[in-house]
């Protein structure tokens, strides 16, 4: 293992960790945060502002459930505003747990140990955030059940041609596999909290949700096939997801909507997001827990290159968006972007143009990537900018299509505000409850990536820095 | 579009706009003057109508109505959260009533009267609670069609806030206390002879009351009858008597008229005869050949109407300028006219010019006609033109007036109140009207009301007028009580009533009949004197086939040739100053009688789409002068008195005149119509009643939020109302067809098309015929239970009527063209919203229906996104008022009533389809043509709208679709529509048409 302090351009050689860790020291570390009887307050704040936001959004949904959707700023022709805005930023931001776990893992990209852990949680509460919102979005969500294949009594099936049965299956699919892919993952961690709890009731809790891991070499062995598995069913996942996320759009008729580019566009749009969520939580936790012994300044730099890469992609489907209204002679088209870019709304697309292009295109420089608050700066400027992404694509395409005397605006009320801010509020939330009560660093993967004071278990093949 | 291109932060930049406009070639349209010049000033303004954040919360008033929403839509989540409907019992009748079987709707012939003219309508009676109104096709002024006003009367029936009860001082009493009042009052007359009683009534066109009233005339020899209507016909009348020495009654027979000249009137939409007017003017634009010669209308006006706007030619005039330019083309016609200097301007010399020439070359084939509210030297010089023209016994018909006794109401209304300042009235029995808000405003009525001993008032709310009163009596509806009237051509209909009062009204008959100390129930009065009318015959008969049929055979009053006594007297010279105020009836609460109406408040006024409010329209160019822009509220002042209004920038209006519409700034209309709009009667003179120059205007720096319905933007050049002229249409059938389209407007398809058996529903609308009158709006919103949102959600773009009517303009900022185009539900045989609906809940028919299934429906509005024509209305709150138990007579049972969170939208008014195929059925034969009337197409006047099964080649409906106009909106996205458009043409005057 290449153990050199500095880093040359192009040459990844900081360490995944930094030396001087053992097997011991990696555990103690990362339990330790779980483990101990004292929160630090930094986490009681972070939290308590969380819980806080959190109750805008038990507002809002209060609000929208009894009185109705026209709390919310939608209208005709506006018919989704922001609720779908969110849900479709939620769920891009859930894209980079799995793309880290699933894809990294069979790329064998061994740097995704030390964020894998948090990156699926986060997964995790962004798709359960995402989810909220179609449900809420629905002008009768107690009838949401509807749109389940469920065994009516009036053998009614959902409309299996429209996309947003396709989504309900691509979401309900996408938050399965990745509960059961980050608590497969857990369980020897699990396992290692129950060893190390004092408490009998802690013991008890992680006992129970351990499911009686004991190490053994037939159990590495099985959990290693089942990851696996499970990584190779969530791999195609990450493109399916956002690909019928986008054909929610794709295959209206809406200009601005109707467009082909959108799958392979959202997906890096999704990962982009993803992975500049993970940087903008990352980032301060890093710090706080000072962790930057597991979480070096080679997983931002990683980090940042993906979301560079992807951005770039999501920049180049802006670009065929132009060119595209303008290839294809459709006035409505033509139209659309000239809105887009002119209209009511053409400051969002140019804030939007500017946070996820212009901005990232600092990350060029390899000196930007070794700054941790600007990159954590950026990250957090390419998530408004995801935002406003699909905050111009839902609302400029609707406000004005094809009939002049249809024509609206959208303005936003306050409970689409506090619907917005809730939802980061409550995953907030599970992110603080997640790291203080689950350890947010694979151990045991930890432990595969030191380096060896003797040859490493033969039962993690998988995990191991192979070809290394 | 681009933001360097914008104009500076001084407000619109006219020159820019002008430029614009200049610019466009060809049928480019625009909606609004934003919109050309996309101001910043314009965004802002959008910020500023639609302010971030809840608009309920902003607005005291709105969030008041809100909570209200809310809390239905609380019990609602109270309940099982998904039906707010309550469990009902229902019993059979153990003895059914004749005729009545329970789900067949009964209909009844009766009258609605309103501005001195009844019309004949059908009502629709479910088990005795009358739901609908349509026209009776037997009626010369109805012809099966109807106009809004009268469509939407049926909501005043149900009216939670109409008065319930007798009222003393403000107490309850009741209807007997107030007859042995009334009688102890006239015998404790100080006067003899009933010298103290005085009757204000509205214009009488019932020859009943019109009796009764004599008759209290003839027991008090020293009793006035006054006459009053502050949308009266007085002008009309004195423009007869000046050119007839009599007052007569004008029909004009529009189909037989090949050029039609209309001088500030809008004969097509309001005023007695519209509805047929608009029909006959309709019947001569089809072009159902392109060989078909059209009529052509020139309309010269001040402010414009939608006749105006139907014209193949408009010149705008200043209102001065008006009779001026009559008394040329009169001159220019040879009329001889006692003195004549006027300067016309160059186009205004071209026009009387190419006026003349065509009218003359139609001499009995040609009309002019006068708009109500033109003085009475203009309908004098009317009557003059058509005489020349020997127009007179052939598209110009005279008879008796239909009012019983035309009296000169404004000065009738000066005599009361002179009379009650005096201390001369001890006795005033107002029977209906609400003079205390109309009456002019240097006619102190409400001031001098306090000098009478005892007055009482008729009324169906408890308004203005009735607060200032001692008696307040609640009045019978039109559909609850009995009565007659006369039609625009004299044709009497009886008024029968539908329903037995639900508060208790009485008619004006019946308070007459207590003055008379001779107390007979309505059925009984109204009966009677026509039994008393009839010396032979048997009467029973006679009676029983004038309820049926809604009209007395052969009552039309005969016409006749009144011998012209009239002198053209030579032109004031009133040199204009200042400005010019014009007044109007508001389009939807007509003189402010309809100001708690809901539908109509919430109907989007014809031209400026405006709902809720009244605005003080003007001229884009004034506005430019002044800086104004539309919802900057200005200092009006006239003949000294002063009034803020929000203005609104209307092009075609002349320059230098406001118009302002009445009705509106009610302080007791009830709890939708109070303390919306301003008041325009404030400004109103008895000498002036329709405006006048001298109009001050003044900016405020305040501002006001209109709720118009109307988009922002240009048409972008799209081709969505296709027009040309007819001689383009001889040269280029086919102009208005899809580019490579041969016919059916099919876009190639990777699937093979539905097939259709049996009925295939399909519609075509005639933009040649529609007026954009509205009647179909009110007709939809009547027959489909649709609900009323309020003006804070139209702000949001959230008004619920499944067919609206489009108006665009083309052409310059002073005189643009007008068009009107009626979107509904296409019934897209590719249907965009179909496949996107996640729970089925819209699908389609066998029939190619786009149906909605309500109960399905789930919210996701995606299906409304992915509709190009924006037809489909989302109920975001609990719109339908389901806690208000007078409006649940009023629902058409066959309709389902939508619930919060559901999408609805026209359904082609599937249950009249069913209905006539359960007839068809029962008959064991096939749906015929004609048989299934949507509820849009019976009210049109212009009959603009045809229904039918498309498979049927015979049917109306596929010949049109087999017209060379027809064609489809947005086929280019391969929709399929199955509502289509017959392309619009005008008739121009070449003469005119150059440079």
């Amino acid at each position: 293992m290449a153990t050199h302090p500095e880093t040359g351009p192009g040459m990844p050689s900081t360490p995944i960790v930094t030396p001087g860790y053992t097997y011991a020291s990696v555990t103690d570390k990362i339990s330790v945060i779980v483990l101990s009887g004292t929160t630090p307050l930094s986490w009681f704040a972070g939290f308590l502002i969380a819980f806080g936001l959190l109750q805008a959004l038990l507002l809002g949904i209060g609000w929208t459930v009894v009185f109705g959707l026209g709390t919310w700023g939608i209208n005709i022709p506006v018919g989704w505003g922001f609720a779908i805005v969110n849900f479709v930023w939620w769920i891009g931001i859930g894209h980079a747990g799995t793309l880290i776990s699933a894809i990294l893992l069979l790329l064998r990209q061994q740097w995704r140990t030390s964020i894998n852990r948090f990156a699926e949680a986060m997964t995790l509460f962004a798709v359960s955030c995402a989810g909220l919102f179609p449900l809420l979005h629905m002008g009768r969500p107690w009838f949401g059940y509807w749109m389940f294949p469920y065994p009516s009594t009036m053998a009614i099936w959902p409309q299996t041609r429209s996309p947003l049965v396709w989504d309900v299956f691509a979401v309900s699919t996408y938050a399965t596999v990745s509960l059961l892919f980050w608590y497969v993952g857990l369980i020897p961690d699990l396992a290692t909290l129950r060893d190390r709890a004092k408490a009998r009731a802690l013991k008890i809790g992680y006992g129970m949700l351990a499911l009686g891991w004991r190490g053994s070499a037939q159990h590495w062995h099985r959990y290693e096939t089942a990851y696996l598995l499970l990584a190779g069913l969530a791999t195609p996942l990450v493109l399916s997801v956002h690909t019928v996320v986008s054909f929610d759009f794709a295959t209206s008729l809406v200009p601005g909507w109707h467009t082909t580019i959108f799958p392979p566009y959202f997906v890096a749009g999704a990962i982009y997001s993803g992975f500049a969520m993970v940087l903008t939580l990352t980032i301060p936790i890093r710090w706080l827990y000072r962790l930057d012994d597991f979480i070096t300044m080679r997983h931002l730099r990683n980090m940042a290159n993906v979301m560079l890469a992807t951005g770039l992609m999501v920049a180049y489907g802006y670009l065929m968006e132009i060119f595209f209204a303008w290839y294809s002679g459709n006035p409505f088209e033509m139209f659309m972007m000239l809105n887009r870019m002119t209209g009511p709304y053409g400051p969002f697309y140019w804030a939007l143009i500017c946070c996820n292009i212009l901005v990232p295109q600092l990350l060029w420089s390899e000196r930007v990537k070794a700054n941790v608050p600007l990159l954590f700066l950026i990250a957090l400027v390419v998530n408004v900018g995801m935002w406003l992404e699909r905050f111009v694509i839902v609302i400029t395409s609707l406000h004005r299509d094809f009939l002049p005397s249809a024509w609206g605006m959208y303005y936003p009320t306050w409970v689409d505000w506090a619907i917005f801010v809730g939802s980061i509020g409550l995953f907030l939330t599970m992110l603080f409850l997640f790291i203080r009560v689950l350890p947010m660093i694979s151990i045991f993967e930890m432990r595969t990536i030191l380096p060896s004071p003797k040859p490493r278990p033969a039962a993690a093949p998988g995990a191991g820095p192979a070809g290394d | 579009m681009s933001h360097d291109a914008m104009p500076g932060h001084d407000g619109i930049d006219w020159g820019e706009i002008r430029r614009r406009l200049a610019e466009r070639q060809g049928p480019e349209y625009w909606r609004s003057l934003d919109e050309v010049a996309d101001t910043p000033e314009f965004q802002e303004l959008l910020h500023r109508e639609f302010p971030e954040g809840a608009t309920e919360w902003t607005d005291p008033v709105g969030r008041r109505q809100f909570l209200q929403l809310m809390g239905a839509s609380l019990a609602l989540a109270g309940l099982t959260a998904c039906s707010s409907q309550p469990s009902d019992k229902i019993v059979p009748y153990v003895r059914a009533p004749e005729e009545v079987i329970p789900g067949k709707p009964l209909f009844f012939a009766t009258a609605v009267t309103l501005g001195g003219c009844s019309v004949g309508v059908l009502v629709e009676s479910h088990q005795g609670r009358p739901t609908k109104i349509e026209g009776n096709p037997l009626h010369p002024g109805s012809l099966g069609a109807t106009d809004a006003l009268t469509q939407a009367s049926i909501l005043g029936l149900y009216d939670p806030d109409r008065s319930q009860v007798v009222l003393r001082t403000g107490t309850p009493s009741t209807w007997n206390a107030f007859v042995s009042g009334l009688a102890t009052q006239l015998d404790s007359g100080t006067q003899p002879q009933g010298g103290g009683l005085r009757i204000l009534t509205e214009t009488v066109v019932s020859p009943t009351l019109a009796a009764q009233l004599q008759a209290v005339l003839a027991k008090f020899p020293a009793a006035r009858w006054h006459q009053f209507e502050p949308v009266s016909r007085d002008t009309v009348r004195a423009g007869a008597r000046l050119a007839f020495g009599e007052t007569v009654n004008t029909i004009h027979r529009v189909e037989a008229a090949d050029v039609i000249v209309s001088l500030g009137s809008d004969f097509l939409t309001t005023g007695p005869g519209a509805v047929r007017y608009a029909r006959e003017f309709a019947s001569r634009r089809r072009a159902e050949t392109p060989a078909t010669a059209l009529n052509r209308l020139y309309a010269i006006e001040a402010t414009p109407t939608l006749t105006g706007g139907m014209a193949d030619h408009r010149l705008v005039v200043r209102p001065d300028d008006l009779e001026s330019f009559a008394r040329g083309l009169a001159v220019r016609l040879g009329i001889e006219v006692g003195g004549h200097s006027w300067r016309p301007t160059p186009e205004q010399a071209k026009w009387v010019d190419a006026l003349a020439r065509d009218l003359a070359a139609h001499r009995g084939a040609s009309l002019v006609v006068a708009g109500d509210e033109q003085s009475p030297a203009v309908h004098l010089l009317a009557h003059a033109m058509n005489r020349a023209l020997e127009n007179h016994g052939r598209t110009v018909v005279f008879t008796d007036p239909i009012e019983a006794v035309p009296v000169d109401q404004g000065e009738s209304l000066g005599q009361l109140v002179a009379d009650m300042q005096a201390g001369k009235v001890e006795t005033l029995l107002i029977l209906g009207g609400n003079p205390v808000y109309t009456a002019p405003a240097d006619v102190p009525f409400a001031e001098a009301l306090n000098k009478v001993a005892f007055r009482a008032h008729l009324a169906l709310y408890e308004d203005e007028t009735s607060a200032l009163c001692h008696w307040h009596l609640p009045e019978a509806h039109t559909l609850e009580g009995w009565s007659d009237g006369r039609a625009y051509d004299g044709t009497v209909s009886i008024q029968q009533p539908l329903i037995a009062p639900l508060y208790g009204g009485r008619t004006a008959h019946e308070v007459a009949s207590a003055l008379l100390s001779d107390p007979r129930s309505g059925y009984d009065i109204v009966r009677d004197y026509w039994k008393s009318q009839r010396r032979s015959g048997d009467f029973e008969t006679v009676w029983r086939k004038a309820l049926h049929d809604g009209l007395i055979a052969d009552s039309a009053l005969p016409a006749k040739v009144p011998t012209w006594k009239g002198v053209i007297p030579a032109a004031p010279s009133v040199a204009p100053q200042g400005l010019d105020l014009v007044f109007r009836p508001d389009p939807a609460v007509w003189d402010g009688r309809f100001a708690n109406n809901g539908w109509l408040q919430e109907l989007p006024k014809p031209l400026t789409k405006l709902t809720w409010d009244n605005a003080a329209l003007m001229s884009p160019a004034a506005a430019e002068r002044l800086g104004v822009q539309s919802g900057d509220v200005v200092e009006l002042t006239f003949a000294g008195r002063r009034l803020n209004a929000p203005a609104w920038i209307l092009p075609g209006q002349a320059d230098g005149t406001v118009t302002l519409h009445l009705g509106y700034g009610r302080t007791q209309a009830g709890r939708a119509g109070s303390g919306i709009g301003v008041n325009a009667y404030l400004l109103r003179t008895a000498a002036a009643p329709w405006g006048g120059s001298g109009l001050t205007l003044k900016t405020t720096s305040a501002r006001s939020r209109l709720a118009s319905t109307q988009g922002h933007q240009t048409m972008q050049g799209r081709n969505l109302v296709r027009m040309a002229t007819a001689e383009e249409f001889r040269k280029h059938p086919d102009f208005a067809r899809d580019p490579g389209d041969h016919g059916a407007g099919h876009q190639p398809s990777f699937y093979p098309a539905h097939k259709y058996e049996g009925y295939a529903w399909g519609m075509a609308i005639d933009l040649n015929a529609c007026t954009g009158c509205n009647a179909c709006v009110m007709a939809c919103q009547s027959e489909n239970n649709s609900p009323v949102v309020g003006k804070a959600e139209v702000l949001v773009g959230r008004e619920m009527h499944w067919i609206r009517v489009d108006r665009y303009y083309k052409g310059g900022l002073e005189a643009p063209e007008t068009v009107h185009q009626p979107v509904l539900c296409m019934q897209c045989e590719n249907a965009p919203c179909e496949p996107v609906c996640p729970v089925g809940a819209t699908v389609h028919s066998s029939e190619g229906l786009n149906d909605m299934v309500y109960n399905r429906c789930v919210g996701t509005r995606y299906c409304s996104n992915n509709c190009p024509y924006k037809v489909r209305h989302f109920n975001f709150l609990q719109y339908a008022d389901d806690r208000t138990p007078s409006l649940a007579l009023l629902r058409n049972p066959n309709v389902t009533v939508r619930s919060r969170g559901v999408m609805e939208k026209c359904t082609y008014c599937v249950q009249r389809i069913n209905e006539a195929r359960i007839q068809a059925k029962t008959h064991d034969r096939d749906i015929q043509d004609g048989e299934v009337i949507t509820a849009c197409q019976a009210a049109c006047p212009s009959q603009a709208i045809v229904f039918g099964n498309i498979n049927d080649p015979k049917s109306r409906v596929s010949q049109l679709k087999a017209h060379p106009l027809n064609y489809g909106l947005l086929t280019e996205l391969n929709t399929r529509p199955r509502t289509t458009y017959l392309a619009r043409l005008r008739n121009p005057n070449p003469a005119l048409e150059q440079g």
